[in-house]
């Protein structure tokens, strides 16, 4: 039998691991929900938000200013990448766009090779205390980075469903051409929404660097885990990908109970395989009529 | 091709004329080429035939497989398998051995990839090919790990009639055998009736389905098809390299294997092997220059390619080739 203590540790784990892949999978399911873009890159994007965020941290001194930095360079940087590489894709199979993210990832993995080597980096945590968890010292900093990633949501789903801008986002979901119609000038919303799915990529690099060191390969792994989380959490669905995030970071966390955490990643993988043959429009979604 | 074969026409003459030329020319380059170039152009040979097996899916069929690492990895491994297991080490069973794992996998990701269609395809079988590199990657005591296996070069053999080791160009003439038949072998298979419900399931799947074809079972064996012959490709590799290595599970490889299609041009057989050779040849060129950040230009010439150039090299051939 599996102590309790044990369990609950690895509940607590997943749920942080969760929010930080909701933070990173929210902003790939925003993208390919308006686009039709699966972004290979997006896991790059996580990893360069990061390393942008140790430069940023080095010359401050300050994580907090570390963050904004890189979340306002990493924005610039998509919408530059979205305007050159994506734009003129638009209309064509969304294939197309999967093998343009793809050549974009290669590039932006070796820039931060190139740029920052190959030995892997830190940032300090802001927040340095622990609690008492059963047998562990548990950081604080992972409770505040579940906060922060919560918040973070959060805003971006007030603004969704609030501000101006929100909702000629989700008018161009539903309906491109309408939505030009209407006025909305749709190439720009697109723009706008790639630099806030990269943004948010690099505000979930900087917060998960501490806990880690930071290399540049680390994005693949969460580019196949944000995959992973918006198809079972229903392509496109903000709330469903939130879900599925949390679901599969405690499954995985769940299954380093009795594997190596190597190994768990093919729990999440099991999970993906068995959404898409039982219910291919996601778990977490209403069934469509 | 339909039209010209109706009229009981075969291939132009154009087209055999070229195809000797190019395979002549392979064959010579081991005489007059120096001696890394020689190895560079048996790898370009076993690279193609990988490209050319996905090709089927990618190009005739419009699944793009972001997997086919899986197909090349086991069938890497299962070579090494019987190399390693048999005394004498024999050439015929260890490629045997790579095309049965192989089989046994492309059987697997088959049954359950090819129920989705388009990107959900592609990250399945992307997700498949990173499962078998998690098992190899960790089952230290059978794979190796991340060490991977080595193992010795078998002779090239008939049983009771002769036995030499491979030279360097032995191999080269051998690996351009194998790829040689396996292009006239999916040729043909392209222009059969079951190749041309492929291209129909690629041109419009619910019209297919609709005039009756059972589309699922075309797909299954088009995967398990393509896979067999990127299994080969494995297989020839850990001959000519002496390992089997993990690194050749990994996505990357099925990622290049993309770029092999897209460079060369898919749909035309031909192309992915020029895509092969061209990529190999950037890599070696830029590698020159920028050491080991070679993939920041070409993943810079990939992406331009995929805007401006979605037909790739010897896109423009197609109607030609496929004659």
């Amino acid at each position: 039998m599996i102590p309790f203590d044990q369990i609950f540790v690895q509940i607590v784990n997943g749920l942080v691991n969760g929010m930080i892949l909701a933070l990173v999978a929210s902003g790939l399911t925003l993208i390919f929900g308006i686009m039709d873009i699966v972004n290979f890159a997006h896991g790059d994007l996580f990893m360069l938000g990061a390393y942008i965020g140790t430069t940023a941290f080095l010359t401050t001194g300050s994580f907090w200013i570390a963050l904004v930095a890189s979340v306002v360079v990493m924005a610039v940087l998509g919408a530059a990448l979205q305007v050159t590489a994506l734009r003129p894709l638009l209309g064509r199979d969304p294939l197309t766009t999967i093998l343009a993210t793809f050549g974009l990832s290669l590039v932006i993995q070796n820039y931060a090779l190139w740029q920052y080597g190959p030995v892997p980096r830190k940032i300090l945590e802001p927040v340095s205390g622990h609690f008492r968890l059963f047998y562990v010292e548990y950081p604080w900093y992972r409770i505040v980075i579940a906060l922060m990633s919560a918040a973070i949501i959060g805003a971006l789903y007030l603004f969704m469903k609030y501000g101006k801008h929100g909702i000629w986002i989700r008018a161009t979901t539903q309906d491109r051409v309408m939505a030009a119609a209407m006025g909305i000038p749709v190439p720009w919303v697109h723009t706008v929404v790639f630099a806030i799915g990269a943004a948010m990529a690099a505000a979930s690099g900087v917060l998960f660097g501490p806990t880690v060191g930071i290399n540049h390969a680390m994005g693949f792994d969460f580019t196949l885990r944000a995959f992973v989380v918006v198809v079972v959490g229903g392509m496109g669905n903000l709330g469903g990908s939130i879900l599925a995030s949390i679901f599969i970071s405690l499954l995985e966390s769940l299954a380093t109970i009795w594997v190596s955490p190597a190994q768990a990643v093919i729990v999440s993988f099991v999970a993906l395989i068995l959404t898409l043959l039982i219910r291919p429009t996601g778990l977490f979604v209403p069934t469509p009529k | 091709m339909s039209a010209a074969r109706a009229r009981g026409e075969g291939p132009s003459a154009a087209y055999w004329t070229g195809f000797v030329v190019v395979v002549g020319a392979l064959a010579l380059s081991p005489l007059v080429l120096p001696e890394f170039w020689q190895r560079f152009a048996t790898e370009i040979l076993i690279w193609g035939l990988l490209a050319m097996s996905s090709d089927i899916l990618i190009g005739y069929t419009g699944m793009v497989s972001f997997g086919h690492s899986a197909f090349f990895g086991l069938g890497m491994y299962g070579a090494a398998a019987a190399l390693l297991m048999l005394r004498p080490p024999n050439l015929w069973l260890a490629l045997a051995a790579g095309l049965v794992a192989a089989a046994v996998v492309a059987v697997f990701v088959a049954y359950f990839s090819t129920r989705l269609r388009d990107i959900y395809f592609s990250i399945t079988t992307l997700v498949f090919s990173q499962i078998f590199y998690v098992i190899i990657f960790t089952w230290t005591e059978v794979t190796g790990g991340e060490n991977g296996l080595t193992f010795r070069q078998p002779p090239l053999a008939l049983p009771g009639l002769f036995s030499i080791p491979f030279t360097r160009n032995g191999l080269h003439w051998f690996v351009l055998a194998v790829v040689t038949v396996s292009y006239l072998l999916l040729r043909r298979v392209t222009q059969s009736p079951f190749g041309m419900v492929l291209q129909s399931i690629r041109e419009n799947e619910p019209r297919t389905r609709a005039i009756g074809y059972h589309v699922e079972r075309y797909k299954i064996v088009a995967v398990m098809l393509s896979g067999l012959f990127a299994g080969l490709a494995g297989a020839l590799y850990a001959v000519q390299n002496k390992f089997a290595a993990p690194d050749f599970v990994l996505f990357l490889v099925s990622g290049e294997t993309v770029i092999f299609n897209v460079m060369g041009g898919m749909g035309t057989l031909v192309g992915p092997v020029a895509g092969a050779a061209f990529f190999l040849l950037m890599k070696e060129v830029f590698s020159r220059v920028f050491y080991e950040y070679y993939l920041i230009p070409v993943g810079i010439i990939f992406t331009l390619m995929v805007i401006f150039l979605p037909q790739g090299l010897l896109g423009f051939l197609r109607r030609r080739l496929n004659q």
